[in-house]
């Protein structure tokens, strides 16, 4: 049997105690909260499962996580596809290689907050340079505080703007490792660009790709300041994602019961996802 | 399978090539004869690789025409001309299964499944590895992934030349032995010509019926594993071939004999008319210790277990001489003399005693 040496926990000990004090101890609190209701004055009562309940139940959370999984699928179905093009076309030696590089960090250096409102200017009908273009130039009606529609294909453009890179970033760092002999076998092998794509860039991206599709989906669903920034929410209700309208509930209406509980909740469907996608992804790689 | 005509080749990775120094590639002429089993032996940089990539297609070449079967092929990209390659690192496609890896380059030519399905059994036969065709490539070991890539250039019937660039180089030292025997077996059978490229002269030498030496983008000699042993034509194939190298001692030529430190040399035969800077060269094996002949004295002795490797100073030229039996001691003064049909002069490099001729 192999000695195992206990004074390794000794060492963890720090990082547990950060831990701690920045994430569980603030968590337990919202369990807490969770389980008990308030009528003031700091005094609370026992409510059970009860808050929960009533947000798995409330049509309004419904609303909210629809279109928090709307919003993170159309992302992940336009970045993770433009990602891996963008870096398919970049190129792998010489003096474009560093231009392309810090052409694409550059927006994902732009604080979140600078990004929703750079895009609310960018896009108000009479003063913003593509809000008037579209408007007085190309004659269409796009005014994302009055269609949801609108508000829709400004806050899915934005962060397309604003994240693919990551996932070019990613992919780009999986694509330059390939050694140049795979690509020569496979032109000696007559493989089409496709066969070339699909048999050796692809499975030497995987890895990268499932942790740029896990980080996008983890921000993208936990979204918060750009769209907030941008929409408020509005018009309506119609880009209110669920963080948005947690925050409505959590400081809007302090209700703190049903804001955790649905905290909760929150933060278990980004959990459960992750994990299922990252288990689904990786289940080859045991063998 | 085909013929390998190099003509007037020459290749430099700069735009604007100047002088000879700019070129990769001096000019190479050569002729490579079907199904045979070649080695192109040199140090790196050597431009043993650049050569290949011509042969193969994925470099063109800036002058000079690569002929196969005297069909210019010198602007077809490589999978036109139906050639193999094997890389130092094995190549595989990691999530396809061994069978699907040996069938991609027939798929690929939209070969019919029955045919792919024979060709790929008959391979994995050959290289043995059949019991592995259901395995994802991913798991094998780098030997058996270095079969399959070599596998991959066996499938294809038509495949005019197979080239190996150092096959070996991430093998483990006792499975190279076993794969490069492999190799000498594989090309019995199948009769395609192979150019093996390599740094290592064991294998080079044990490979290939022909072995051609590159040095600095030329080719320096051509010729049978015993011609490059016995009579390298330029002493930088004596120093590279053989362990230890060939001993070069610096000469001087007078009255069309030989003299080393002011004493007389026998050589093979007459020499070359011509002046320049002349170095005589003699193998280790062919320096014996004897009763009379060059004084010289022990530096240091290396007991090889069926031989020793005897390292003498004549003066302040160094002189090995493998020695059979009991070595002298180390600061011991020996005599050493050398066998004359195996010594030979060299004039600026190259060989400049003639065998034929009689001194």
């Amino acid at each position: 049997m192999r000695k195992v040496n206990q004074k390794g926990w000794f060492f963890v000990l720090p990082v547990l105690i950060l831990v701690a004090f920045n994430a569980l101890v603030p968590m337990m609190t919202v369990v807490n909260y969770s389980v008990q209701e308030t009528f003031g004055n700091n005094q609370f009562f026992w409510h059970g499962l009860g808050w929960f309940q009533d947000i798995l139940r409330s049509e309004r959370f419904h609303a909210a996580l629809g279109r928090q999984f709307l919003f993170t699928f159309l992302i992940l179905v336009i970045e993770v596809p433009l990602g891996v093009i963008i870096a398919l076309s970049m190129p792998r030696k010489g003096f474009w290689v560093p231009v392309c590089l810090v052409t694409m960090a550059l927006p994902m250096l732009i604080p979140w907050n600078v990004v929703g409102a750079m895009w609310n200017i960018f896009t108000l009908p009479d003063i913003g340079l593509l809000g008037y273009f579209m408007n007085h130039v190309l004659g269409i009606d796009y005014n994302m505080t009055r269609s949801p529609f609108a508000a829709w294909v400004t806050i899915i453009t934005m962060d397309v703007w604003h994240w693919t890179s990551l996932v070019v970033l990613l992919c780009y760092a999986g694509l330059v490792s390939i050694p140049d002999a795979y690509y020569q076998a496979a032109k000696i092998d007559g493989a089409s660009n496709w066969a070339v794509f699909r048999y050796i860039q692809l499975p030497k991206m995987k890895q990268v790709l499932t942790i740029a599709v896990l980080l996008r989906f983890m921000d993208s669903f936990n979204v918060y300041t750009e769209p907030f920034v941008l929409t408020g929410g509005g018009p309506g209700n119609s880009t209110t994602l669920l963080s948005i309208d947690l925050v409505k509930i959590a400081l809007g209406q302090f209700d703190l019961g049903p804001a955790a509980a649905m905290s909760l909740i929150y933060f278990a469907i980004t959990l459960f996802v992750s994990w299922l996608f990252y288990t689904l992804m990786t289940r080859h790689d045991v063998k | 399978m085909a013929k390998i005509t190099l003509d007037k080749l020459r290749h430099s990775y700069m735009p604007d090539p100047r002088g000879a120094s700019d070129y990769a590639l001096k000019e190479i002429n050569l002729d490579w004869q079907d199904g045979g089993a070649y080695a192109l032996l040199g140090p790196s940089g050597c431009g043993k690789s650049t050569l290949l990539n011509i042969i193969s297609g994925l470099l063109i070449p800036s002058e000079g025409r690569i002929l196969f079967d005297g069909t210019d092929v010198t602007g077809l990209p490589p999978d036109r001309r139906n050639i193999a390659q094997v890389f130092q690192f094995p190549v595989i496609y990691d999530t396809m299964t061994v069978y699907d890896n040996l069938a991609f380059p027939l798929r690929n030519r939209g070969v019919d499944e029955g045919r792919v399905k024979a060709r790929v059994e008959e391979i994995a036969a050959i290289l043995e590895v059949t019991e592995m065709l259901g395995t994802r490539a991913a798991n094998l070991s780098p030997d058996n992934k270095q079969k399959i890539s070599m596998g991959r250039g066996l499938v294809r019937d038509d495949v005019n030349v197979i080239m190996f660039d150092e096959p070996l180089t991430v093998i483990d030292p006792h499975l190279k032995w076993k794969l490069r025997s492999k190799l000498k077996e594989l090309h019995q059978k199948v009769k395609v010509t192979m150019i093996y490229v390599t740094h290592d002269q064991t294998e080079a030498l044990t490979f290939a019926d022909q072995v051609v030496v590159m040095q600095d983008g030329e080719v320096v000699q051509i010729g049978t594993p015993v011609d490059l042993f016995e009579r390298p034509a330029h002493t930088f194939v004596g120093h590279f071939i053989g362990s230890p190298g060939m001993n070069v001692l610096p000469a001087e030529v007078k009255d069309g004999a030989a003299y080393f430190n002011g004493e007389h040399v026998a050589l093979e035969g007459a020499i070359a008319p011509g002046s320049g800077r002349h170095e005589i060269g003699v193998r280790p094996e062919f320096v014996t210790l004897s009763a009379t002949g060059l004084p010289a004295t022990v530096r240091k002795v290396m007991d090889l277990g069926r031989h020793s490797v005897v390292e003498a100073m004549a003066g302040t030229t160094k002189i090995n001489a493998v020695v059979e039996g009991a070595a002298p001691g180390q600061g011991e003064a020996v005599h050493l003399s050398f066998r004359p049909d195996q010594t030979r002069l060299y004039r600026d490099g190259w060989i400049a005693s003639d065998k034929e001729r009689a001194a």
